[in-house]
């Protein structure tokens, strides 16, 4: 059956075009209910901020929710992985309190996720999945990579309550120097830690360039060095951003890739390689993503997952679908 | 030749200071200073388009792209905590927020504290942070009155010299944080006009330091 949509709106026009890019490199529909036990956001506070979610009693007396997130219910239903790697992709709305407006609005999202036994080729194949995404949406896009690991170690030689870790966490989000500064002389932060930090502001852009000055100043850090913590090596952290990189080398796609470490996420649940895409004319992040081993591990998943998130309602301006007919063969 | 930058400034006293600091940073708009009631100005040599905005809402402006960038108090984002990057302190602008309660004023613990405000988030967050149970007033103005004709036991506001409040037998009782103008940027702007933002961020802070 050929169906010719000339009545769609371009947010309509790209679901289903990343939909058939993901589908095309192997990754399979995963399809999700509208309503969720109340319970998996209850369970997981830290996660999703349980107070802004929309709730009923159904009609056997158990609380349920529009659903505010598609992963937590992607982890909760893929209990038993194995040895595999399992590639499932979704097109859901989700129900959430916009931090702009402060009411709830349905947001499409459409997204992919790789859960099980996740390497670096698998996380190399996703953050290109994330590129070719952008490229689809707009010619001027660009991805931001960060590997959370670094901040971590930082951070965690710091030796500093939790909140002044969120403080740090957040004044790099915000590319805020002079607040970092401010934060790590009152909470008696190292010179050597306040330096390491500060680079993670003022470090961005490049890959190759970002690459070459990390490795110059803190690759070669060892035992010891990082005061007060054993075996702290950013080599190996260094190593993966190059790799990741490197992916890229002969793809016309490596000219959006940046590396910025203010691309920040909860550290209790995320790690590694952590991603945000931007494309130009929308003034909010259209894409996000990253690893999130630690989720997984909260959950009593003995697996790896990495993934990400288009967020379709910031699509609707874009004019790179204008004029497009799009024929869906099914 | 560059796109324009488009850069909301706050209208007011704190705004002319802070236009006085482009202005010496190399990025001038003669216009501005001409007494008419335009709100859009633009110099395409410099490129820059300025617009004088309530300062309140500066940060809505950037957050939602309608401006690259802009100037506005830490204590509104402290308030709103809007998803932008926070590139400079301007060093101008300065006070505290800070609690504020009669003077000689002795905490009933057994009840909530009642806490008049404008800055209702900051207070929250201030409070939930020493466990302590409050009851919040939101206020539009004239704070100092909460406390006076007992509709507040406390307040949580700006302080700058501290004369009002002394004026009318209240005193600082807790610093809550610094505040200054701060210069602040669209995130995605910052991607797609990096150098042009980093251009006047660099210029911005050598009148910064010449300042001090």
């Amino acid at each position: 059956m050929i169906i010719e949509g000339a009545d769609l709106n371009n947010r309509e026009k790209a679901m289903f075009a990343l939909r058939a890019l993901y589908s095309s490199h192997g990754f399979s529909l995963y399809r999700m209910s509208k309503f969720e036990a109340y319970d998996l956001y209850a369970r997981n506070r830290d996660f999703m901020d349980s107070a802004s979610i929309i709730t009923f009693t159904d009609t056997d007396g158990m609380l349920m929710a529009l659903k505010p997130d598609v992963t937590l219910s992607i982890v909760k239903n893929n209990r038993h992985i194995g040895d595999d790697i399992r590639k499932l992709y979704y097109n859901e709305n989700i129900y959430r309190v916009s931090p702009k407006t402060h009411y709830f609005k349905e947001l499409m999202q459409v997204g992919l996720e790789c859960l099980g036994k996740v390497d670096d080729d698998c996380i190399c194949e996703v953050l290109m999945m994330a590129a070719e995404s952008l490229a689809l949406i707009s010619d001027r896009a660009v991805l931001d990579i960060s590997n959370l690991d670094v901040l971590a170690k930082i951070i965690g030689s710091c030796d500093v309550s939790g909140e002044v870790e969120e403080e740090i966490t957040s004044c790099i989000g915000e590319k805020n120097l002079h607040g970092l500064r401010k934060v790590c002389d009152e909470a008696g932060v190292s010179k050597g830690n306040t330096e390491l930090l500060e680079k993670l502001i003022t470090l961005y852009g490049d890959p190759d360039k970002v690459i070459a000055e990390l490795e110059a100043s803190i690759g070669e850090r060892a035992t010891g060095e990082v005061a007060g913590v054993p075996d702290c090596s950013f080599a190996d952290d260094i190593a993966r951003l190059r790799r990741i990189i490197d992916a890229f080398e002969d793809s016309p796609l490596k000219s959006m890739i940046s590396i910025d470490f203010s691309v920040v996420s909860d550290l209790d649940y995320y790690n590694g390689i952590i991603f945000k895409g931007f494309v130009e004319g929308v003034p909010d992040g259209v894409l996000s993503g990253g690893q999130y081993d630690r989720l997984m591990d909260s959950m009593n998943r003995n697996s790896r997952a990495v993934g990400f998130a288009v967020y379709m309602d910031y699509l609707g301006k874009l004019s790179r679908f204008d004029g497009e007919e799009v024929i869906i063969r099914g | 030749m560059a796109e324009m930058l488009n850069v909301a400034l706050p209208k007011g006293r704190l705004g002319d200071r802070v236009y006085d600091m482009f202005e010496e940073a190399g990025f001038e708009c003669p216009s501005i200073r001409e007494k008419n009631r335009k709100l859009v100005f633009e110099n395409e040599e410099t490129a820059v388009r300025y617009f004088w905005v309530k300062p309140s809402d500066v940060a809505i402006y950037v957050e939602r792209g309608a401006a690259d960038i802009g100037v506005v108090g830490k204590d509104i984002l402290m308030e709103s905590e809007p998803e932008v990057y926070e590139l400079l302190d301007l060093d101008t602008g300065k006070c505290r927020m800070a609690v504020a309660a009669p003077r000689g004023f002795r905490e009933d613990t057994q009840a909530p504290l009642r806490v008049a405000t404008k800055f209702i988030n900051v207070a929250r967050r201030f409070y939930a942070s020493t466990g302590r149970d409050i009851d919040v007033i939101h206020l539009n103005g004239s704070i100092e009155l909460a406390p006076i004709l007992g509709l507040s036991d406390v307040i949580v506001d700006l302080v700058e010299t501290g004369n009002t409040l002394r004026e009318n037998n209240l005193e600082v009782i807790q610093e809550i944080g610094e505040i200054s103008a701060r210069l602040i940027a669209n995130k995605s702007a910052f991607k797609f006009r990096s150098e042009q933002i980093e251009q006047i961020v660099k210029a911005m802070d050598i009148v910064v330091e010449n300042r001090k």
